[in-house]
């Protein structure tokens, strides 16, 4: 079991952190569904619910940060506390761009003439489940401190990728075939892009809890040692 | 019989002080249990630790004051550039001069004025023949205490009126005035308030390019704004010695986890 902190109104100011993230992760993931289910079914009731979801998103956002804030501010966290609270205040900075993103995605909804076809529909619907796995799994890597999840959404992501650049081939077919269709295309390669940008802040998230569980800054793996180096071989 | 002296200067050695097996006793009551550490040059090493845990035992073991106290023993060795201050020729004053101590309470001399407050150590010493080099001295030492521009104009005022945190700079330039080595700081700041307590540190920064400082702190804040490397202990043990950030940041013993986040005991 975890030890506790001595100070007990610590300890519980930690717990309140944790209960405005992971209720502001829920509401995320819910928005992610509706925006991608009042896309595919160009339902503009579900489209408009996203986007006033998103208020409460922003509001637990700034209290997340005033929470943490406030701790920093009180208790000089140290180690696996500031190591948390570092954290915290990152995640809630995706969580909120995840929900922007949802919220973009509800609003082609309201841009849209017609639903996509089914193909199409079947790559989004594919891509929106990946993208919540990957949230969901972040997620689960944070409550249970357990990083082998945390690193395994990296491999998630090369899914979206290819969800990505299959939706987008679908675009690109659609707006070739028929010059009436090109607005559609481009919204749907926007729903693309925006749920892909998706995956990118869920792969945020597991890095971060491997920053919170290891203290390891595994961000930009690979490219800032290529980018060592090649200052290296140059001398720069 | 060879003349006492105080430990030589090297330039060989890495680490200024070299602690090994180190271990001492209270009667029969042992607070420090075969310690190694390794306390480089011109940097500063904060020592933290709860009550108890034999933090100021170990710096006073440094500068030989621990001996001083009755029933107090000592084993094990603690090389100062490479030579034992243990040594029978090592003179334990001479020493001292070399390893300068700042102390918890302000305590300067009461009765003294500024001026003599400064030059105690090296007229208990003797080490002061002229007037003009003590001018210099008093200069040097209060400006490295950044505590000039505050008493210049009052050296000859006891050193008791001045305010706590002027007391305790008064005492870091009583320590510069001997010019030692090594200066350890036992809590020095625990009886100032923050802004007293800024100048302190602001003062460690400066310090700490031509002295080697070794600081007991219960304030952990305080240590990682301060120093370059940190030793935990717990119970006697050093338990845990590493890079300022790296201790404070990501830990490797969960018992130097459990304590700076307060989960201790």
């Amino acid at each position: 079991m975890t030890r506790q902190h001595t100070d007990r109104e610590y300890e519980a100011e930690l717990q309140r952190v944790r209960d405005y993230l992971l209720p502001m992760a829920g509401l995320v993931e819910s928005m992610i569904a509706d925006g991608a289910r009042a896309f595919l079914r160009l339902d503009r009731e579900l489209a408009e619910a996203t986007t006033k979801a998103d208020q409460k998103v922003n509001q637990l956002e700034v209290d997340t940060d005033e929470l943490c804030l406030l701790i920093l501010a009180k208790r000089q966290p140290l180690a696996s506390d500031l190591r948390f609270i570092t954290t915290a205040m990152k995640m809630v900075t995706d969580l909120e761009r995840i929900g922007d993103l949802a919220v973009n995605i509800a609003q082609r909804a309201l841009a849209l003439d017609r639903a996509p076809n089914p193909q199409t529909a079947d790559v989004i619907d594919g891509m929106t489940k990946a993208v919540l796995s990957m949230l969901r799994e972040a997620l689960a890597a944070f409550v249970a401190h357990d990083t082998g999840r945390a690193r395994a959404i990296w491999d998630l992501d090369d899914a979206v990728d290819g969800h990505y650049r299959e939706l987008c081939d679908h675009a690109q077919e659609l707006m070739q075939s028929d010059p009436c269709a090109v607005e559609r295309g481009v919204h749907i390669q926007a729903v693309a892009k925006f749920l892909e940008r998706i995956g990118d802040h869920a792969t945020n998230l597991g890095e971060l809890v491997v920053f919170m569980v290891e203290g390891q800054d595994v961000r930009h793996r690979g490219k800032l040692d290529d980018h060592r180096r090649q200052k290296r071989d140059t001398g720069a | 019989m060879a003349a006492p002296q105080a430990v030589r200067r090297t330039s060989r050695n890495v680490s200024k002080i070299s602690v090994t097996s180190l271990s001492a006793w209270f009667g029969q009551a042992q607070v420090l249990r075969s310690l190694d550490m390794s306390i480089e040059e011109r940097q500063v090493t904060a020592i933290i630790g709860p009550s108890g845990c034999g933090k100021s035992t170990f710096i006073r073991c440094i500068n030989r004051m621990h001996e001083l106290v009755p029933s107090a023993a000592v084993s094990g060795s603690v090389l100062l550039d490479g030579q034992d201050v243990y040594d029978r020729a090592v003179d334990p004053v001479l020493l001292r001069r070399r390893v300068g101590m700042v102390f918890q309470k302000p305590n300067p001399f009461p009765t003294m004025t500024v001026r003599e407050n400064v030059l105690a150590g090296l007229v208990l010493t003797r080490k002061l023949r002229r007037r003009a080099r003590a001018d210099e001295v008093i200069e040097r030492a209060l400006s490295q205490a950044a505590l000039w521009d505050e008493v210049k104009d009052r050296l000859d005022a006891p050193g008791g009126g001045l305010s706590g945190g002027q007391q305790q700079r008064l005492c870091i330039a009583r320590a510069l005035a001997v010019e030692p080595d090594v200066l350890l700081m036992d809590e020095p700041c625990s009886a100032l308030d923050p802004i007293a307590t800024a100048r302190i540190e602001d003062l460690l920064h400066s310090l700490r390019d031509h002295y080697t400082i070794v600081i007991v702190t219960h304030n952990m804040s305080q240590a990682t704004r301060v120093s370059d490397k940190t030793g935990f202990f717990l119970g006697g043990d050093l338990v845990e010695y590493a890079e300022t950030n790296q201790l404070f940041t990501s830990p490797e013993d969960s018992r130097t986890e459990d304590y700076i986040t307060g989960k201790f005991g």
